[in-house]
């Protein structure tokens, strides 16, 4: 009776709200890390190592991540066998077959591109199948959202594609590497390439997808085409998925914009661009000029879902099946007899991701994430289809040429619809690593 | 002047897609009283008859050419199509040209099939079920239906191209004496008027015949139609078809403006749910004058000057202005006393 007599209403309540506030405080993840005697999260047991590959599945970026998919699984063939595909063009010739004498296996995760579910995948992986190592994705929300996760877990986060500034900008992590590009280079790229071929004091009109990436691109695009005198006479921020364009488009009309610049990407990108078209707009003249539009960011994948309105284009791309470099023959190569037809810029990113990421736990002995680390910064390579490339140790970005390219006019086959029109070199892209703010802080190693 | 005539115009072929789906929907909710959420997946699935027909117009088989290579630098695979061998290279371009329109009479046809599946396979199971039941099942349909034509279509939009005698933009402008920045995409309009088009054939239909006329009385009053000896579920069966063609139509006829892909059927489903409501459950005027109405606001809303006003105000106005309507017609615009008020 006396018992009862303690249990109110208000002591439930206190408890409740303490065991509430002791959940937030712990952090998402109960060490349990340290149990082997190895000193990092999920030290592999036994002759396997398992990544983690955390693609979009299903949702709007289903095809690039099944692209994605395709490019791990043939990368771990590679590693696993020691040869194969750009591992045979790679300059460094650590990896002989498995990583640290254990044969890789993996583990995928579905993203859905929502940055909860990407979360809870990553943890089901790291936490229930032992991943050591997370990697994939489409779209900078995500990749922010789960390099933050990873880092609390103590595991490292090789990033997809994601090319907001951020991701190793301000969000960056010191347990996050990204070997793609980013909006800063795109915009150090386009620019000097949209004067050259549109000429100086143009009138530009952007619509930007309303999220992380959507500013860094808008922000770098008018950082890059002020210098050549165009001016900005609006900036419309459209919201993601928005379907019809069509009462974005037409203010342009009227807006004495002679150009339209699209931050967009994915399904966004193919239904706001048809329907620029679809309004006329490339067949317009205004101050004098022809109307030009611009698609900063461009994705083979998405150019084929927006047809022949892609023709004549400019954008960049971080890698393109046409190079005919070594590496992206060897990668065409493999990937196009596994699969019967050519690698996306996606395929390409992950793939190197995963090679990368077996070679420095190669180089450096262990998978112990402050030491692969330690091995992935600074470290120069060469071979894998960007031509010399530098994983900068300040930033954990990887500095390599960026491919300006555009809609190609009379496309051979469904796959070849961009051309390379120009490779604008590192040293013209780069910039000081506190350009993006944010701090790496220490590795965390579970 | 000229922006505010344009964003008219985008309400009014925005509204035209919103009205036709949310016509279905008050069809079926009606005279079923079953609350559909697969109805936006039978918009989608009326689209992909459009894919699918412009695909079987272009099966084709391969031929090896030794004088071209393919990207793996073996002897190129030409795709020559069957349809350029069947009836000649002008008859099948013509074919090709015009395959979003002629995809209607597939997408009639399919999507009669579908609906009327739908309703005696499933949907007749949930009639005396409550409405919680019925959204779950036909919500779960729908998702079943999406990843389906995911899985065999993929998760890209797919383009589809408009005739060529009306795929560029109409001066509109001069049209009615406004500037010449004033144009707007062919198809576009061809689409208003469609629309236009199907929604009096619906009424008219419900209006000047005798099915449309029992189909009413059921509406109004299902028992005392049954008990004069009418099969009431089979004309509803029929109703249900109706409505399925409907979407269907409007999202095949959809493609040239929206590039179809597996999720844009839920994507115009929530949207045409507030507009039924507003409108009025059971109301088909309402859901048609809604349709419209919230189109064109939706214009309004995202233009400049208003975003700078009230930024963000274009993602919520269509929400914004359903709660203010409940909140002073709780009938929706024109609602019927008595429909799910019990």
């Amino acid at each position: 009776m006396s018992e009862r007599k303690d249990i109110t209403r208000r002591r439930v309540i206190k408890s409740g709200a303490a065991a509430a506030a002791a959940a937030g405080a712990t952090p998402y993840f109960f060490t349990r890390a340290f149990a082997d005697g190895h000193g990092y999260m999920n030290a592999p047991k036994g002759d396997t190592v398992t990544f983690g590959f955390n693609v979009p599945q299903t949702g709007a970026y289903a095809d690039e991540g099944a692209d994605e998919l395709r490019a791990y699984e043939m990368a771990v063939e590679h590693i696993n066998a020691g040869g194969g595909g750009m591992l045979d063009t790679f300059s460094s010739k650590a990896l002989k077959g498995g990583v640290n004498g254990k044969t890789v296996k993996f583990v995928t995760g579905d993203t859905q591109t929502k940055s909860d579910a990407a979360r809870a995948s990553a943890k089901r992986m790291i936490e229930n199948d032992g991943a050591i190592m997370i990697t994939g994705g489409s779209s900078s929300g995500v990749a922010i959202a789960v390099q933050g996760l990873c880092q609390e877990a103590g595991v490292i986060f090789m990033s997809g594609l994601t090319h907001s500034n951020d991701t190793t900008g301000k969000d960056k992590r010191a347990n996050g590497f990204r070997h793609f590009f980013n909006t800063e280079m795109t915009g150090a790229a386009l620019g000097p390439v949209l004067n050259n071929n549109y000429g100086k004091d143009r009138k530009v009109y952007h619509l930007t997808a309303d999220y992380t990436w959507g500013y860094s691109q808008e922000g770098s695009m008018i950082k890059y085409t002020q210098p050549y005198g165009w001016e900005t006479v609006a900036a419309v921020k459209t919201p993601v998925g928005a379907g019809d364009f069509s009462q974005f488009i037409t203010p342009v009309l009227s807006s004495g914009a002679d150009t339209l610049v699209l931050n967009h990407y994915g399904k966004d990108m193919v239904n706001s661009l048809t329907q620029a078209v679809q309004f006329g707009l490339r067949d317009k003249q205004v101050n004098g000029k022809d109307f030009t539009i611009v698609v900063p960011l461009y994705s083979r994948l998405m150019a084929q879902g927006a047809g022949a309105n892609v023709k004549g284009i400019f954008g960049s791309t971080n890698w393109h099946w046409s190079l005919q470099d070594e590496g992206s023959k060897a990668f065409v190569k493999a990937f196009g007899t596994k699969y019967g037809f050519p690698p996306s810029q996606a395929a390409h990113t992950t793939y190197c991701q995963a090679l990368l990421y077996a070679d420095a736990c190669q180089r450096a002995g262990t998978f112990k994430p402050s030491e692969v680390g330690a091995a992935l910064e600074g470290f120069k390579f060469d071979g894998l289809g960007n031509g010399p490339t530098e994983y900068r140790a300040e930033d954990h970005q990887c500095f390599k040429d960026v491919l300006v390219v555009k809609g190609k006019e009379n496309p051979t086959s469904k796959f070849d619809v961009l051309e390379v029109v120009e490779v604008t070199p590192r040293a013209k892209v780069e910039y000081a690593p506190s350009l993006l703010g944010g701090e790496l802080g220490p590795y965390n190693n579970g | 002047m000229d922006a505010i005539f344009l964003q008219v115009l985008n309400g009014l072929d925005k509204g035209g897609a919103y009205a036709l789906i949310a016509l279905g929907l008050t069809l079926v909710f009606g005279t079923l009283g079953v609350v559909n959420f697969a109805h936006g997946a039978l918009f989608m699935l009326g689209a992909f008859c459009a894919v699918a027909l412009q695909r079987m117009f272009s099966v084709s088989y391969e031929r090896i050419n030794e004088d071209k290579q393919d990207f793996l630098g073996n002897p190129l695979k030409e795709q020559i199509s069957y349809m350029v061998d069947w009836v000649g290279e002008d008859a099948a371009a013509f074919l090709q040209d015009y395959s979003v329109p002629l995809s209607i009479i597939l997408a009639a046809l399919f999507m009669a099939i579908v609906g009327i599946v739908m309703e005696r396979g499933l949907i007749k199971h949930f009639y005396k079920r409550p409405h919680a039941d019925q959204i779950l099942v036909t919500f779960g349909l729908a998702i079943v239906i999406q990843e389906l034509v995911r899985h065999y279509f993929g998760a890209n939009p797919i383009p589809q191209a408009a005739p060529q005698v009306v795929s560029g933009a109409a001066n509109v402008g001069s049209w009615v004496g406004l500037g010449e920045n004033v144009i707007y995409p062919w198809w576009r309009l061809v689409y208003f008027v469609f629309s236009a088009i199907i929604i009096f054939g619906v009424f008219a239909f419900l209006q000047f015949t005798t099915f449309g006329m029992v189909v009413r009385a059921g509406m109004q009053d299902r028992e005392t139609v049954g008990l004069l000896g009418i099969n009431i579920e089979q004309r509803f069966t029929v109703v249900f078809g109706l409505a399925a063609v409907v979407a269907g139509v409007a999202g095949a006829m959809y493609t040239p403006v929206l590039p179809p892909d597996y999720h844009m059927g839920m994507d115009f489903l929530v949207l045409s749910f507030v507009v039924v409501v507003v409108g009025g459950m059971g109301s088909l005027g309402g859901a048609v004058l809604a349709g419209f109405l919230l189109g064109i606001l939706q214009s309004f809303a995202s233009m400049q000057a208003v975003q700078e006003l009230l930024p963000g105000i274009s993602q919520i106005i269509i929400y914004l202005v359903a709660v203010i309507v409940l909140l002073t017609l709780p009938r929706g615009l024109m609602g019927r006393k008595g429909v799910m008020e019990d």
